[in-house]
């Protein structure tokens, strides 16, 4: 069996055992990656990546298992470009707390990085200046986004585990089109330190792993309090891998009523409905609740995240790196400089955005949007808490289709931000999720179950994902990529 | 809610983004949708809630007032689009 369709914690075995070396790894990962890369377009700027440096520290709980990384998260050394035009060439001087405690672990850091939606803005990857990344399980169909090439990638075995980014469900949704494991982090959970801001209020760093065991390893790593990091927690960090029980007996789930909704796939409900079912006969015990704000997550959403991108972006103006377009006048204008960067360097999505966030917080709308969406906000953390009081977990479909067709909803902007309707409250929350496979529909596209949990309530995800994934077997299945 | 083309036009101003007449056509539809359906939070009475901006309990996060490392001049420098030494080169700014 090719070393490069194993999981972390089965080639970590075998590597204490000496039956492998991680050469081998990165060789059997290099092989598949030029067998499959013309198609799935997982990675970027493949042709121009030296290999990866090996011979970390030997005894780290992930010595000589390779990362792939996405290109939003900071590598020294390494080219970091968030996928848009504006940060080509951009070596950051210093690892983002993520790469440094997975360097320490003796991870092997890949050299090529993921492929994205532009600065993390997208659902389909679709807006990446290096073109779309195609599902491996379906090839005219969207991997999901933004963190798209990671969780094509883990799926089609161009990798043993990724890391991602999460601000509206960017590791989840793509998880789910993907049949992979994807977990956002409670907010504060992971380090932000070393990721290239798209809303600093929602961003979260995340795993992307073929197991539940695996996703459990990367979280014990990237986990803990980073004084670089001010809105990262002062919480300890439980061994993870402890939750892997197969046991729900007594766990109360809510299944919140305003998810199953029309416009809905009726084969993702039938499909999530018999996963819910299934835990049922392992002891657990369901219900419908409610979570009343649910149809105003999309719309609060649009005004906190592109407000505070379009604050995060503003960086972005041809100074002190990347892309810089000079003014056409001899007298070369600072202000011509920045407005022309930015008009070079940014895509239609990220101008998008930009615009929209500078319209939410500009003098005169400010009170009516973004004040008023911060109200909401809170409305809509109350709803959360309000179930949690009661129950352990909730559970949920991550997507209301599966994934779509390469081009379907790039022209049609709200079309596109509609499909998040799932995961974004997790977001605005702060609370933890995770998304495992849970099926295939009859085309064969994966289906996705969300599992929600209060503020770092990881340990509690693990335990309903490992009971379900040790139950079932969509998590062994292929793509015939 | 439509955005006036001026309105557009002051935007990309504070944005510092310089757009083609095509771009402020295509972002005119589609920013109107987007905010027609932002509009649905109008139907929630929000004047007895507090705002949330931040999701944690947390407030003025500071580190010690000691000097620490800095980041590698040459390393950082390397990513100038323009420089002379240490130093980034900007057009005029004071004209």
């Amino acid at each position: 069996m090719e070393l490069n369709t194993q999981a972390a914690h089965q080639l970590s075995n075998l590597l204490k055992e000496g039956q492998i070396n991680s050469q081998d790894i990165v060789d059997a990962l290099y092989r598949r990656i030029k067998a499959t890369e013309s198609r799935v377009c997982a990675y970027v700027r493949l042709k121009d990546t030296s290999l990866p440096k090996l011979g970390y520290p030997q005894d780290g709980v992930l010595s000589g298992i390779p990362v792939a990384i996405k290109d939003n998260i900071c590598t020294e050394g390494l080219v970091t470009q968030c996928c848009s035009r504006i940060l080509e060439g951009f070596r950051p001087p210093y690892d983002a707390t993520v790469i440094r405690k997975l360097k320490k672990e003796g991870a092997v850091i890949l050299t090529p990085k993921t492929n994205m939606d532009e600065f993390a803005f997208g659902s389909s990857t679709e807006n990446s200046f290096f073109g779309p990344t195609h599902n491996p399980w379906d090839l005219r169909c969207v991997p999901g986004g933004s963190s798209g090439g990671s969780a094509a990638a883990v799926a089609a075995d161009e990798a043993i585990l990724a890391l991602g980014s999460d601000t509206g469900g960017s590791i989840r949704q793509p998880a789910a089109f993907c049949g992979v494991v994807g977990m956002k982090p409670t907010y504060g959970r992971v380090s932000r330190y070393g990721l290239i801001a798209f809303a600093s209020s929602l961003d979260q760093i995340g795993p992307f792993a073929k197991d539940v065991e695996d996703a459990a390893l990367l979280m014990n790593v990237i986990s803990g309090y980073d004084s670089n990091d001010s809105t990262s927690v002062n919480v300890s960090v439980p061994d993870y891998s402890m939750s892997l029980t197969n046991d729900v007996k007594g766990i109360k789930i809510g299944i919140p009523k305003e998810y199953f909704i029309e416009g809905m796939d009726p084969e993702v409900k039938k499909i999530v409905q018999e996963a819910i079912d299934k835990l049922k006969q392992f002891g657990a015990e369901y219900r419908e609740v409610s979570l009343p704000h649910t149809e105003y997550a999309v719309p609060v959403y649009y005004i906190i995240a592109t407000a505070e991108a379009s604050s995060n972006l503003a960086r972005f103006d041809g100074v002190q790196y990347g892309l810089r377009t000079l003014a056409n006048s001899p007298s070369g204008q600072l202000m011509e400089m920045y407005k022309k960067t930015r008009g070079d360097g940014f895509g239609a999505e990220a101008k998008r955005r930009i615009m929209l966030g500078t319209f939410v917080l500009s003098h005169g709308y400010y009170d009516a949007y973004y004040l008023r969406a911060l109200k909401v906000r809170t409305l809509i953390k109350q709803d959360f808490d309000k179930v949690f009081a009661d129950f352990d977990c909730i559970i949920t479909p991550t997507t209301p289709t599966p994934a779509f067709k390469i081009g379907e909803k790039v022209k049609d902007p709200l079309k596109m931000y509609l499909s998040d309707v799932y995961t974004i409250s997790a977001n605005l929350a702060g609370i933890p999720a995770i998304s495992i496979p849970c099926g295939f529909t009859k085309q064969g596209l994966p289906v996705g179950l969300q599992i929600l949990a209060k503020p770092f309530a990881e340990e509690m995800l693990f335990r309903v994902a490992y009971t379900y994934e040790q139950n079932t077997n969509w998590h062994t299945a292929k793509p015939k990529v | 809610m439509a955005i006036s083309q001026e309105t557009l036009k002051h935007l990309a101003h504070l944005a510092r983004i310089e757009l083609k007449p095509e771009e402020l056509d295509t972002l005119s539809g589609q920013l109107k949708d987007v905010l027609d359906f932002i509009d649905k939070l109008k139907q929630l009475d929000t004047s007895k809630t507090t705002p949330t901006s931040h999701i944690l309990p947390m407030n003025n996060v500071l580190r010690k007032d000691s000097p620490d490392k800095s980041l590698d001049i040459t390393a950082t420098m390397g990513n100038a689009p323009q420089k002379d030494g240490d130093f980034f080169v900007v057009p005029k700014i004071i004209v």
